[in-house]
């Protein structure tokens, strides 16, 4: 992957940002990214218009940093690429946001395409299955250009058509009708609210029908026509996103199986005092504030995680570098099919009320099709829990570049032997995976074992 | 509130935690979970909502009489007068 093309501004010139809000949205090949930035500051330049195909590495955008007020900012304005590596509008192996947050930039990279863990790629996946399928960008800008989709030869994965394939196909037809719709607007009315709103969506050119006076575009219709889109987008891109994903699961998973020596281990752990903890915390709670069995189980794999450095981190280029935070990706699965392993960052420092609200707003997210850049490149182990519809035992395939991977299966009623006396108890089965260039069997048993521990003695959960 | 109300409250919830169900064709028999597919989120949200809808908090210890379209009905009309 080489270029990106910036699909839509969130920000203007003179806006006040924050670490961690969202820019501009990037498509690749790979699926459209939300882009966050690293640093808070106010913007300064917009590097980059939409619509615009850029190299890997390119400015997207300048910032003035809190304290540099009108001094050329170091570091928001260099190259928006952090250490000069090479960057590009995709998204990037950032190992943590704390470790990188200082000089990370607004701009996503990855060092190689097959880099990634299966998460990273899942956003959004846009990348596209069929032919004559296009992604919601370009099917939007082919709209607002009044350009038939199927008529535009596709650059993208399987024939499908990017935003840049439309962007020349209106150039193309501009030449020889010699008006490009673009270039010559019709004169409109246009409210200034509505004005702003049209160009912080990029939308200067597009085809909306106005309510006002004598068909001025106001506020109202510029909101409507975007729920329009967004409906348009939803309801087209499921097949196509489901066939980008099975793909892209598929090559993440060929590549763990191919390079990652994966050794199991599994331990059953009787759950009565967890359960009873669970209940306890849930019967003095509203319905809004309760945890779901697998909220404890993710802090108990991460606190465990925090203890065993070798479970948590990535296999790069030869070598294993331990991770510093516990960044859990939690396997989602998708409506429709496929899955997704976004992070809950430094789920170890936090409480079982935290993690629930960030799993939930996760969910919801994955559901949406809304996950961070960050998420999808931030997890350092991930935990996939079967819930109780599930089967008992889960055996999971790593994401790479991780080296570990906690598996869950459903709570079952078995006849549990304890100081000489049999009686039925609740029992979970976890598994581990993990990767054999890094850990060996013992460690992977202490870890487990201290998982055990955990979700029994309940003080730390 | 009245039962057609809280029906079609339901159905209007449920069609909002899962997209991919369509409840005016789910029959209203069906078990959430295990026929209709919810997974413990989307149940615990469809629950959440209800409560925001209607008034009524299911415990935790009443979910096994609240696993279809019709038992939450059932279950909401019983208790929506002390809500």
């Amino acid at each position: 992957m080489d270029f990106g093309t910036v699909v839509e501004w969130r920000v203007e010139p003179g806006d006040t940002v924050e670490r961690g809000d969202i820019v501009c949205e990037v498509e690749t090949q790979k699926g459209n990214i939300d882009v966050e930035i690293w640093e808070s500051g106010t913007v300064e330049e917009i590097a980059v218009p939409v619509g615009e195909r850029v190299p890997v590495g390119q400015t997207l955008m300048r910032l003035t940093t809190e304290g540099e007020a009108g001094e050329e900012e170091p570091a928001g304005a260099e190259d928006l690429t952090g250490a000069g590596e090479p960057v590009e509008p995709v998204v990037e192996e950032a190992p943590s946001a704390e470790e990188e947050s200082a000089d990370r930039e607004p701009v996503v990279d990855e060092e190689s395409g097959e880099e990634e863990p299966v998460a990273q790629q899942e956003e959004g996946l846009e990348r596209q299955g069929g032919r004559g399928r296009g992604s919601p960008a370009a099917r939007k800008r082919a709209a607002e250009l009044g350009l038939n989709l199927e008529d535009i030869a596709g650059s993208g994965p399987d024939g499908a058509v990017l935003l840049e394939d439309v962007e020349r196909a209106d150039v193309d037809r501009g030449e020889s009708v010699e008006e490009a719709p673009e270039m010559h607007p019709p004169k409109r009315r246009v409210s200034p609210v509505a004005q702003r709103m049209l160009a912080r969506h990029g939308l200067e050119g597009a085809a909306i029908e106005g309510s006002g006076e004598h068909g001025a575009v106001r506020r109202a219709d510029v909101e409507a026509f975007l729920d329009r889109r967004e409906a348009d987008e939803e309801q087209g891109d499921g097949e196509a996103k489901r066939a980008g994903l099975r793909e892209a699961i598929g090559e993440a998973m060929a590549r763990s199986k191919r390079e990652i020596p994966h050794y199991y281990l599994e331990e059953t752990i009787e759950m009565s005092r967890t359960l009873d903890w669970l209940g306890d915390y849930n019967e003095e709670r509203s319905i809004a504030q309760r945890l779901l069995l697998v909220v404890p189980l993710l802090k108990a794999v991460a606190v465990a995680a925090g203890r065993f450095p070798e479970m948590n981190g990535f296999f790069r280029d030869g070598g294993f570098e331990p991770a510093e935070a516990v960044h859990v990706g939690v396997a989602v699965s998708m409506p429709g099919g496929g899955v997704v392993a976004p992070a809950i960052h430094a789920v170890d420092q936090k409480s079982c009320a935290e993690i629930m609200t960030e799993l939930r707003d996760l969910v919801g997210r994955v559901r949406r099709g809304k996950l961070r850049s960050s998420e999808m490149t931030d997890p350092t182990i991930t935990v996939t829990s079967l819930g109780d519809q599930g089967v008992e035992k889960v055996y999971g395939v790593i994401y790479p570049p991780q080296v570990a991977l906690v598996g869950f299966g459903r709570v079952t009623e078995r006849p549990w032997a304890q100081e000489g006396m049999v009686g039925v108890q609740p029992v979970v089965t976890a598994t581990l995976a993990a990767d054999h260039r890094v850990s060996d069997g013992i460690a992977g048993s202490r870890f487990l074992a201290e998982i055990r521990r955990i979700l029994r003695e309940t003080e730390e959960l | 509130m009245k039962r057609d109300e809280i029906r079609e409250t339901t159905l209007k919830t449920l069609g909002e935690v899962a997209p991919e169900i369509d409840p005016a064709q789910a029959p209203s028999g069906a078990m959430l979970r295990e026929e209709l597919g919810l997974d413990s989120m989307d149940y615990l949200e469809l629950l959440t909502q209800l409560h925001e809808e209607t008034g009524v908090e299911i415990p935790e210890g009443d979910y096994d009489r609240v696993r279809s379209i019709d038992e939450i009905v059932d279950y909401l009309v019983e208790h929506a007068s002390e809500a």
